[in-house]
């Protein structure tokens, strides 16, 4: 089953080259093909204007990807530092940092991200702001969480006795023993933020049309369920089966200990 | 405890006014006017004055957002910028459907999830309790997006059983809130099981079975009580994606609700409605929080104890 989980991740992954390989264009409109079932020469067939609903599928995968690796990298960055500061230091800051966590932890993420979207003009970057607002709470938590329990074992006192600065403790010592915690974090992170990504499309404050994304693939198809629900399968399928499989690698991975 | 109380009244407090401050703010960093937005681009500029001070817009931001405050504690939302109606109207309406809503998937999640998770964790390892656990993991990452469309095809089109979408006929609500319960039905199945069978081998369920009680006395008497703790959390902290996925279950399904409402609000730019929609879902979900913990109090008297 795990192995089946990474082959399906792997075949996204290498679903990034496909359309540069097979030279096709996703947003070629097809007339004559309009809502076609799928065969062998369309694979998942075609959507309401007779694009190839496979190559948009993995064009909206492609967009989907660039979005999130920004708002990773952003998320985890200001989470990670924010939460092994305060949880290193304590005191003060790290009162103010909890109180703005908890703010942030009692209200639902999706809203604010909504919220953001539906204020800033529609666009990736806008997109990317939008959906790491409320992201970098769970890595902060988790990092100052995890801070507070490693700074008071024994290899950080003996670093301290052999006149450690702090700046070497926190890079040096508490940080590399915070990265299993946290990549297993990252990986539900990232699932939640491709349906996060396609909720926000579906809703229609996604990247603008006629660039394809998973959400708005979504909510196009549903207007055709009675005459085609190939179209509306086929991508719910798609986006189910790649955030099963990365919360599957994400369950495995904390049994396994990595 | 008092100070406990105190303290937590304060957090909310702070929690209140900041997301106040959050969305009032959201509506200044909106780019362009919206003064504009609502006179159109060719009004003249004295008429955009004359609405500006109308509205208090010309006065510095911190009175504005004193003034909407007290408005929005005397419960005037304002007016939206579409038809000037007020918003608490609408609000309201909205607010009505979704709790119906919300309330319906709730209990269909709760009735189903305890009895399956219970279920479940009594014939352990046979071939029930796989097929439950399979199940509920498939739906635990289906998003309500993919959700609804499959149940459409499925008792709407193939079936024919139930309308695809409006608010129509009693039946109609069936769909939108079976596309909410499946996701919260399949994490309540995997908690009760996995506690129900953590707790089936503890030291109370030996002592009762000691004392000759029969197996479903210990179930619904021992074992169930223990179990409701973890179950109460966790339906508290789902209910929060539950107002979330309301905002895709309602568009989907043309539920007139407070999710459908922000959407709506949101492609025709009436902002006044957004602030509203998101302010009202913020504070249930604030509200919701607080009551799971007076819930817990009330099921684990161990709580009080602390």
């Amino acid at each position: 089953m795990n192995l089946l989980a990474k082959l399906i991740v792997i075949f996204w992954i290498f679903a990034l080259f496909f359309n540069y390989l097979m030279d096709v264009d996703p947003n070629y409109i097809e007339p004559a093909l309009i809502l076609s079932p799928p065969d062998i020469s369309n694979w998942f067939g075609r959507d309401d204007y007779g694009r190839p609903i496979f190559f948009r599928l993995v064009e909206g995968f492609h967009n989907s990807i660039e979005i999130i690796f920004f708002v990773t990298i952003f998320t985890s960055v200001i989470g990670i530092t924010l939460g092994t500061l305060a949880g290193y230091f304590g005191g003060k800051f790290d009162a103010f940092i909890s109180f703005i966590i908890n703010l942030f932890m009692s209200f639902p993420g999706i809203l604010l991200a909504i919220a953001f979207a539906a204020m800033l003009p529609a666009g990736k970057l806008n997109l990317i702001i939008a959906l790491s607002v409320g992201g970098w709470v769970g890595y902060a938590r988790l990092a100052r969480g995890q801070t507070l329990l490693i700074k008071n074992y024994d290899f950080i006192s003996a670093a301290e006795s052999m006149g450690s600065s702090h700046s070497w403790k926190i890079m040096r010592h508490i940080l590399p023993a915070l990265r299993t915690p946290l990549i297993v974090e990252g990986t539900y992170a990232i699932a939640g933020l491709i349906i996060a990504e396609a909720s926000l499309s579906f809703l229609g404050l996604g990247i603008p049309a006629p660039d394809a994304s998973w959400g708005a693939m979504m909510r196009d198809s549903v207007s055709y369920l009675l005459v085609s629900p190939h179209y509306s399968i086929l991508v719910g399928i798609s986006i189910m089966s790649l955030v099963y499989c990365i919360n599957f690698i994400g369950d495995y991975h904390i049994n396994i200990g990595i | 405890m008092q100070n406990n109380i105190f303290s937590k009244l304060l957090f909310i407090t702070f929690q209140l006014l900041g997301i106040f401050i959050l969305t009032s703010l959201l509506l200044h960093l909106i780019p362009g006017d919206p003064i504009q937005v609502m006179l159109g681009e060719s009004s003249s500029l004295a008429d955009q004055n004359k609405l500006r001070s109308q509205l208090g817009l010309d006065q510095p931001i911190y009175i504005q957002l004193w003034k909407s405050f007290v408005q929005i504690l005397h419960g005037d939302f304002g007016y939206s910028i579409i038809n000037q109606t007020p918003v608490i109207d609408r609000l309201l309406h909205a607010i009505k459907n979704t709790y119906t809503l919300a309330i319906t998937a709730l209990s269909i999640a709760i009735f189903f999830g305890i009895s399956a998770g219970i279920s479940a964790a009594m014939y352990r390892d046979t071939f029930v309790d796989k097929i439950i656990i399979n199940v509920s993991l498939v739906f635990i990452s289906a998003p309500h997006f993919f959700l609804g469309p499959l149940l459409i095809i499925f008792f709407s089109i193939w079936l024919g059983w139930l309308p695809v979408n409006g608010m129509g006929s009693s039946s109609s609500i069936i769909l939108p809130a079976l596309t909410l319960a499946l996701g919260l039905l399949a994490i309540i199945i995997k908690m009760t099981r996995n506690c129900m069978i953590e707790f089936l081998d503890s030291d109370v369920v030996r002592t009762a079975k000691a004392k000759g009680l029969d197996k479903w006395t210990i179930i619904i008497h021992h074992v169930f009580r223990l179990v409701l703790i973890p179950i109460v959390t966790i339906i508290g902290l789902q209910f929060g994606s539950l107002l979330s996925g309301a905002v895709i279950t309602e568009t989907l399904f043309s539920w007139d609700g407070l999710g459908r409402l922000l959407v709506e609000s949101i492609q025709t730019r009436d902002y006044p409605i957004t602030q509203a929609c998101v302010l009202v879902i913020a504070i249930s979900y604030i509200g919701i929080n607080l009551l799971t913990e007076v819930v817990y109090g009330l099921v684990d008297p161990r709580v009080k104890l602390k």
